[in-house]
């Protein structure tokens, strides 16, 4: 009979309506502010540079690896200098662009110092298009326990290998060198 | 799968055609390209039915421009072989294969929009990706780019 | 008195064609895309596509950039099915280099294949659904599954759409714990939705009016016309290349192809449904056979760490997948360098836009918006 195709057809969406009220999982929609889905351990936003200590000693040791890897090229690194003029091991310089920054995480990936990562904050808003949006070093530093909190598992595994690697290190080279180039594999 | 020496042979004997070797296809002269086209599209063996891809590689030491054809048969599923034709970048005339292969047509217009090579005998070349009045062919290794705009202060 | 009137116009009532754009904007066209058509009353009499406004020079940004550069790029050409774009330049990439794919990676790469066929697919339903008048409900139903997906693939990547996830020589991480699981649960709950699906279109009248002997595309010009995909099978041609490359380990699944009879927008619909039907086959045969072992290839790993001194050696290379919306091909060419000299995407969608003119002549207005949306079109790789 002509029209029975388009009454099964209203029946499936007269039991779709009905099943957002008696179903557990009728709706599968949350309401966003005030619930949240859980966070995707491996999910990636913007990247963010970490440190051990003190804000101001970042793992990063300005080597440009990232700046270069990076494929839109959003990366500015300019090395510190002491006051003789020699090139420390640490950024004087870090900025990113997030208007151009796309999320790839091959920052991440490429990095062999374990200093930049991938974030999980993605509420994210300024109000000028141009400078605000240019994230200096000091907005994008957060501590490793951030870290280790957003990325349990990969937070682990990173730390164990860092104190192997610690350990090898200094039993090759004694007296161990400071900071940077004990993390170098 | 076909071997492309078979058919380098195949052409040779029957059509008379020089070819040679190149990379992963065919270098067919400019001349016999649509007779290449038509045996391989017409004969019993091949039946090359279907146009897979067609590029244009711009090869700016020997300047010269070559477009890349991968043809494949519906009927007896073989392929896809390539045939590779090349011109000269100056004077950038090919002859056009849409009236073998229908979906030649947007891909022959994709290479003349962007590295200028004019399909002889395509009865619609225009622009495809670039607007109309645009000057120039983006993708050949000469093109002069744009500055680069990451920090231009907009007013 | 008014029949007089008539009587003495109606010789002189000439007609003229009506020439309109459809778009760009325009919430029918999936993006920013534009239809000429010169109308008679109704009827196409002529219609010319317009497109690239969403045109970035992919090609040319490729060629700019270190090989793995270009893989984040890859995503963005068809947002939909950002995986199957992903491997097909790895697999293009691969077979100028020479470099094999562990056992673990590939069967990855089939799941997350499959996975993507499933999205596009239910996607595409829904929208045809929405061309077609019937305002966003389907849409809504086919969302709520996709969504399911979509999360597994950030679970396992990191991004949603933008997966940039295939490395070349394997896959970027392994499948993280309980990713098996959640999807064999997907997967299971699958075929009640497709079920419902089907109640809700398959037989319905007013979709069977709609579709039915639209826009019918022959066996042979289809071919001509370098068609692809669901449009070419639905046409009767029996070309999926995961049945004739064999690429990755295909060889090894069980699935049949699912062809089409008449050629008409039903057809290119009900395709696509089955197909779904056999990618589930796959995926069940795949999570079962899926065993332990590196995702990545040594040579890979050190490639992917440093992206910018790895080298392919010249040459020049076709890799061809069977992608959602059809044949996806990457040609490649290589000077022995560390940027691709040349790098040119086949995009299924842009081809398959060849013969929309000679499928929607004679046909209404409203017929030549459900045959686009049939063809299944992504501006960001119609465009590149």
């Amino acid at each position: 009979m002509w029209g029975t195709g388009v009454l099964k057809g209203m029946a499936v969406t007269i039991k779709n309506f009905f099943d957002t009220y008696t179903s557990k999982n009728g709706i599968f929609t949350v309401e966003y502010p005030e619930k949240r889905l859980p966070e995707k351990e491996r999910f990636r936003n913007f990247p963010i540079l970490v440190y051990d200590e003190k804000p101001e000693e970042l793992r990063c040791v300005a080597c440009d690896i990232c700046a270069k890897e990076c494929p839109p090229k959003c990366i500015t690194i300019v090395k510190a200098k002491d006051a003789q003029g020699k090139p420390l091991k640490q950024p004087e310089v870090f900025d990113i662009d997030f208007t151009v920054c796309m999320n790839c995480g091959i920052c991440e990936e490429t990095c062999p110092f374990d200093a930049i990562y991938m974030d999980h904050e993605f509420e994210l808003a300024e109000y000028d298009r141009m400078d605000a949006l240019i994230y200096k070093k000091e907005r994008l530093s957060r501590p490793w326990t951030h870290f280790e909190k957003i990325r349990p598992t990969d937070a682990k595994e990173i730390n164990e290998r860092r104190a192997k690697d610690a350990t090898k290190t200094a039993a090759a080279v004694k007296p161990a060198p400071p900071q940077a180039s004990n993390q170098q594999t | 799968m076909i071997q492309l020496e078979e058919v380098k042979a195949e052409l040779e004997k029957s059509l008379g055609v020089q070819t040679e070797l190149s990379g992963s296809g065919l270098l067919v002269p400019k001349s016999r390209l649509l007779d290449v086209f038509k045996f391989l599209k017409e004969n019993a063996k091949y039946q090359m039915d279907y146009i897979s891809n067609l590029c244009a590689v711009d090869y700016l030491k020997q300047s010269q421009i070559e477009i890349v054809y991968h043809l494949y048969s519906m009927r007896n599923k073989t392929g896809p072989i390539g045939i590779k034709v090349r011109t000269d970048r100056q004077d950038c005339i090919v002859p056009s294969a849409t009236p073998l292969f229908r979906g030649a047509e947007f891909q022959e217009r994709e290479a003349f929009d962007l590295y200028g090579v004019k399909f002889e005998g395509h009865t619609d070349l225009r622009r495809i990706l670039m607007w109309d009045g645009f000057e120039g062919f983006p993708m050949r290794k000469d093109y002069v780019h744009e500055d680069e705009d990451r920090y231009v202060e907009h007013p | 008195m008014t029949n007089t009137i008539e009587t003495q116009t109606r010789p002189s009532l000439s007609t003229q064609q009506l020439e309109v754009s459809i778009g760009p904007q325009h919430p029918s066209t999936h993006g920013v895309f534009r239809m000429n058509v010169v109308l008679d009353g109704e009827t196409i009499v002529k219609l010319k596509p317009v497109m690239g406004y969403l045109h970035r020079n992919h090609e040319q940004l490729a060629e700019n950039m270190s090989w793995l550069g270009s893989m984040p790029y890859t995503d963005r050409l068809d947002y939909f099915c950002s995986m199957t774009n992903n491997i097909a330049y790895a697999l293009a990439v691969e077979k100028l280099m020479g470099i094999d794919v562990p056992e673990r990676a590939q069967y990855i790469r089939v799941i997350m294949a499959e996975l993507t066929r499933l999205v596009n697919h239910t996607a595409l339903v829904g929208f045809l659904l929405n061309d077609l008048g019937a305002f966003f409900t389907p849409v809504l139903y086919a969302f709520r599954e996709r969504e399911k997906i979509l999360d597994l693939f950030e679970s396992v990547a990191g991004s949603r759409m933008m997966c940039n996830y295939m490395r070349f020589g394997g896959v970027k991480l392994d499948l993280p714990d309980g990713f098996v699981d959640c999807a064999k649960a997907i997967v299971d709950n699958y075929p009640p939705f497709l079920e419902e699906m089907e109640r809700l279109l398959t037989k319905n009248e007013i979709l069977m009016a709609r579709c039915q002997n639209v826009g019918i595309l022959l066996k042979d010009l289809a071919v001509n016309a370098s068609v692809t995909g669901p449009v070419l099978r639905a046409s009767g041609v029996n070309y999926d290349i995961r049945k004739i490359d064999k690429y990755g380990i295909y060889d090894r699944f069980d699935f049949k192809v699912p062809l089409g009879t008449v050629g008409d927008v039903y057809d290119r619909y009900y395709v696509r449904i089955l197909e779904m039907r056999e990618s589930l086959k796959i995926l069940r045969q795949a999570f079962k056979e899926l065993s332990a072992g590196p995702v990545i290839s040594q040579k890979g790993l050190i490639a992917a760490k440093s992206p910018r001194n790895m080298k392919v050696p010249a040459g020049d290379a076709y890799g061809r997948i069977e992608a959602p919306k059809g044949e996806l091909g990457f040609y490649i060419v290589s000077e022995g360098g560390t940027k691709p000299y040349r790098y040119h995407v086949r995009a299924p969608s842009f081809i398959n836009l060849t013969i929309l003119e000679d499928m929607c002549l004679g046909h209404k207005v409203a017929d030549a918006i459900i045959i686009l949306g049939s063809i299944d079109i992504v501006l960001g790789e119609v465009d590149r």
